[in-house]
């Protein structure tokens, strides 16, 4: 059967017809679908939202030593969360094939910096399959199940925002069930007991050779022969831009990055007369041919910064292939318009945000606010400029607490404020709760604003610990962040509603006037979740002396006019507050910033 | 590589454009073509611009249209089929729905939405057709209907079977929506009944 599927669905696909049986993720933007497909097409298969990227690895690894396939999907952040138990699973090996897809942010569409981990597979040593379309992302499952049981290694399986999100045909079949052996009695997983670790790392070393040998004769890697002039060695997504770039030239396309066939590569580059590396980030594959003694053309012309796309790459290769003709050369002849005046669009919080209130309020005060990773991290940007930092996930409390121990040491109290940590309830049970733990420990008297929507917004509204509904859509325990703080140890825990201005600006205040560790958790649920409460739209009456004041609350929904007036026989153009009846869904923040009341809700 | 179509749909985040590829791109399938389409998800759903390609013929490489290499584009919002102007190839053509979303930098007076954008897109030498899809939407009854209307409009410009665009319509709505998205497709295709051009 033909089907159209994204990267992402077809790596689930993959699972399924490879029999996987366990399937762990956390959401992150480009790899938030695998496990979503997963548990809305294949029920087959066990699959859960794990509170981190970690805790599904090592969930996902469990599963493996008990003989199941086993599959665990993150974003590339969240193979930095899983490094420790990633780098010392080669060491124990696995029991079914266990794989690990990481969907890479390359262009940072949504991420806040990018990153090659192509490395981590020299760092660990595992093997590092690239698909470079749906076909093969969906086909690339089964073939690193296979790699990880045969060499008793996990693999992983490595996506970019691209390939996740594209969509192209996938030939599919039926599901091949792969009965799990149980967990074996032998110690096998013993770790350091049995062999030493010493010697594990030479039997780890001696797989990779193994594996060397693998590379070479595995179809995953291929060489499609053309004009020899030119032959272009790449992989992932990138080739299909050199394919439509150089219709004709030979290509050595790489299924297998890690570990690269060397004597594969050295025949391809004998053949041809100019040998080109085409692949975005940095010269993983370059660096590797380059130390071969080879001669390539690589970084020196194709960007190492965001993606490559055909446009790209042809005023790339057109430096060193005269045929190529740039695009600029290309574009659109003949035909001029006026485009200057064009104007950008900036995503921010939806209308009826339940973070709005607390990014106003944050700016308001004088205070220090450390953000964190979220939809609330619009709140760095202009007029709310609400958050001082953001760094990662739970970063905020660990920060918060290192500015606060810095000023204690200052003499001149003047140059201090107070500090708020501004976290959401997903990403206070990803990683924020060591981090709480750890600023009472060492008494800390920061505020801590938990932003609790109910949700994990950015990525598109997954369950998590706090919702009370696993990723299958059943009922659970609800973690109730409340009651953990007050179990850590904190006595100043408040909840205050999320679009009542003045009792959010109180008990701020009052927690950064108090001299212990403060948290204050804003309560209602995302605006997109159904339980969101909706009420018509609030309107402006002709009292709107156009100050601009609600304007800080940048709601999409709230927009000024220029109208004609009469003031007393004189007309004049002045500003006034308008709102979009279709998309306001009368949260009241508005209404409560006005200084002449000249919004209200409808009667 | 020269028998490819490539369409480009632009617009606004929660315009439906992505729904509206997935319908497009299923129909290709359906007519058992190589499809592939892409586009970006995540925060550009909270009103940033949304772009999707979808590319069809006998083997599709990349899916992403360079500049000038746009068979149509089907604009979603007015200022967005300006920023996508370029886009078009030689004999390209572009369907512009005439709705208007203002970014808050406009509303909060910081920048002017430009003006005349349907007469300059016009002047050029481009097959430039407007639809007034949103105003259809609501006569219909649901807002969130433009993206079938402009539906209609493109299958226009396409040789797919009108009964393959139904089903895929209708699979790819929420099922108690399907009838009401048929009948906005047809009259979509209505509007844009006068400009048959293949
Ligand atoms: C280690 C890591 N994993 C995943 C992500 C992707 N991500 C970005 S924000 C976010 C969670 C946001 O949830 P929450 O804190 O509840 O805030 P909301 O978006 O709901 O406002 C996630 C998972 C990430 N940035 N880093
Ligand atoms: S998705 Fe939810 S949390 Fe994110 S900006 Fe919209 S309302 Fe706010
Ligand atoms: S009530 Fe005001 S702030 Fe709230 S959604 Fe409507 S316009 Fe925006």
């Amino acid at each position: 059967m033909r089907r159209l599927l994204s990267g992402n669905e077809a790596f689930a696909r993959g699972a399924y017809e490879s029999g996987v049986r366990v399937t762990t993720a956390y959401p992150g933007t480009p790899s938030t679908e695998i496990a979503e497909t997963i548990s809305t097409e294949y029920p087959d298969i066990y699959v859960e939202w794990s509170t981190n990227e970690k805790v599904a690895f090592d969930v996902a690894f469990g599963a493996s030593w008990a003989g199941a396939r086993a599959i665990v999907a993150m974003k590339q952040y969240g193979v930095n969360v899983a490094s420790d138990s990633l780098l010392r699973s080669p060491y124990i090996g696995v029991g079914g094939g266990f794989v690990i897809i990481n969907s890479e942010d390359v262009g940072m569409f949504s991420s806040g910096s990018e990153q090659d981990y192509r490395y981590y597979g020299k760092l660990t040593l595992i093997p590092v399959l690239n698909p470079s379309d749906s076909q093969e992302a969906k086909d690339y499952v089964g073939v690193a199940l296979q790699i990880s049981e045969d060499y008793n290694t996990p693999v992983m399986l490595r996506s970019t925002t691209r390939l996740s999100h594209c969509k192209g045909v996938v030939q599919c079949h039926e599901r091949v069930e792969k009965e799990p052996i149980g967990f074996p009695d032998d110690g096998r997983f013993r770790g350091i007991a049995n062999p030493p670790a010493l010697q594990r790392h030479y039997q780890l070393i001696e797989r990779f050779h193994r594996l060397s040998s693998f590379a070479e004769h595995t179809e995953l890697n291929r060489i499609e022969w053309g004009d020899k002039k030119v032959g272009i060695i790449s992989s992932g997504f990138p080739y299909q831009y050199a394919r439509m770039v150089m219709p004709s030239a030979s290509f050595l396309k790489l299924g297998m990055i890690h570990p690269l066939p060397v004597r594969l590569i050295q025949d391809f580059a004998s053949e041809v007369e100019m040998l080109v590396v085409v692949e975005e980030l940095e010269p993983f594959l370059e660096e590797h041919i380059r130390s071969l003694g080879l001669n390539v053309v690589g970084k020196e012309i194709i960007p190492r910064v965001g993606e490559l796309s055909i446009e790209i790459l042809e005023e790339s290769l057109s430096k060193v292939i005269p045929e190529i003709k740039s695009s600029n050369a290309k574009e659109i002849q003949g035909v001029s318009i006026d485009t200057k005046d064009l104007i950008p669009r900036t995503s921010t919080m939806c209308a009826g945000c339940p973070h709005r209130g607390a990014m106003y309020t944050l700016n308001k005060l004088d205070l220090i606010a450390t953000g964190d990773i979220g939809c609330y991290a619009f709140g760095i940007h202009a007029p709310w400029s609400a958050l001082d930092t953001v760094v990662c996930m739970g970063a905020s409390i660990g920060n918060a607490l290192g500015i606060e121990n810095a000023q204690r040491t200052m003499i001149d109290k003047s140059m201090t404020l107070p500090v708020v940590a501004v976290i959401g309830d997903s990403t206070f049970i990803h990683a924020g709760i060591p981090e709480l733990v750890n600023a009472v420990y060492n008494k800390g008297t920061i505020t801590v604003l938990i932003l609790d929507n109910s949700t994990t917004g950015t990525t598109g509204l997954q369950d998590h610990a706090g919702t009370g509904v696993t990723l299958v859509k059943e009922e659970t325990k609800a973690l109730d962040i409340e009651r953990l703080c007050r179990a850590v140890g904190i006595e100043r825990v408040n909840q205050v509603d999320s679009f009542d201005l003045e009792l959010l600006e109180e008990t701020l205040k009052e927690a950064l006037l108090a001299d212990e560790l403060s948290v204050i958790i804003s309560n209602r649920p995302c605006a997109l979740l159904p339980q969101a409460e909706k009420h018509p739209a609030v309107l402006v009456d002709e009292t709107c002396t156009g100050c601009k004041l609600c304007n800080a609350l940048n709601c999409p929904s709230l927009m000024f006019d220029l109208t004609q007036t009469a003031v007393e026989g004189n007309e004049k153009k002045s500003w006034k507050a308008h709102i979009d009846p279709i998309t306001c869904v009368g949260c009241s923040l508005c209404v409560q910033v006005c200084p002449v009341g000249a919004i209200r809700a409808p009667q | 590589m020269n028998d490819t179509t490539n369409i480009l749909a632009v617009g606004v985040g929660g315009q439906g454009i992505l729904l509206a590829t997935d319908i497009l791109a299923e129909v290709a399938l359906a007519e058992g073509l190589d499809v592939k389409k892409s586009e970006i998800h995540g925060m550009a759903q909270r009103g940033g611009i949304v772009t999707s390609h979808v590319s069809f013929g006998r083997k599709v490489y990349s899916p992403l249209i360079r500049r000038g290499g746009a068979h149509l584009v089907l604009a979603f919002e007015e200022m967005e089929a300006l920023r996508a102007f370029a886009f078009l190839n030689a004999g390209g053509k572009m369907i512009v729905n005439t709705q208007r979303i203002i970014p808050p930098v406009v509303s909060s007076g910081l920048a002017e939405y430009p003006s005349n954008i349907m007469s300059r897109l016009k002047a050029t030498s481009r097959t430039i057709v407007d639809m007034d899809a949103l105003k259809m939407a609501i006569e219909l009854g649901n807002p969130r209907l433009v993206s079938t209307i402009l539906l209609g409009g493109l299958s226009l410009f396409l040789n797919f079977d009108q009964k393959a665009w139904e089903e895929k319509i209708k699979e790819g709505v929420p099922r108690r929506t399907a009838a009401l998205n048929v009948d906005a497709f047809r009259e979509g295709r209505r509007l844009l009944n006068g400009y048959r051009i293949h």
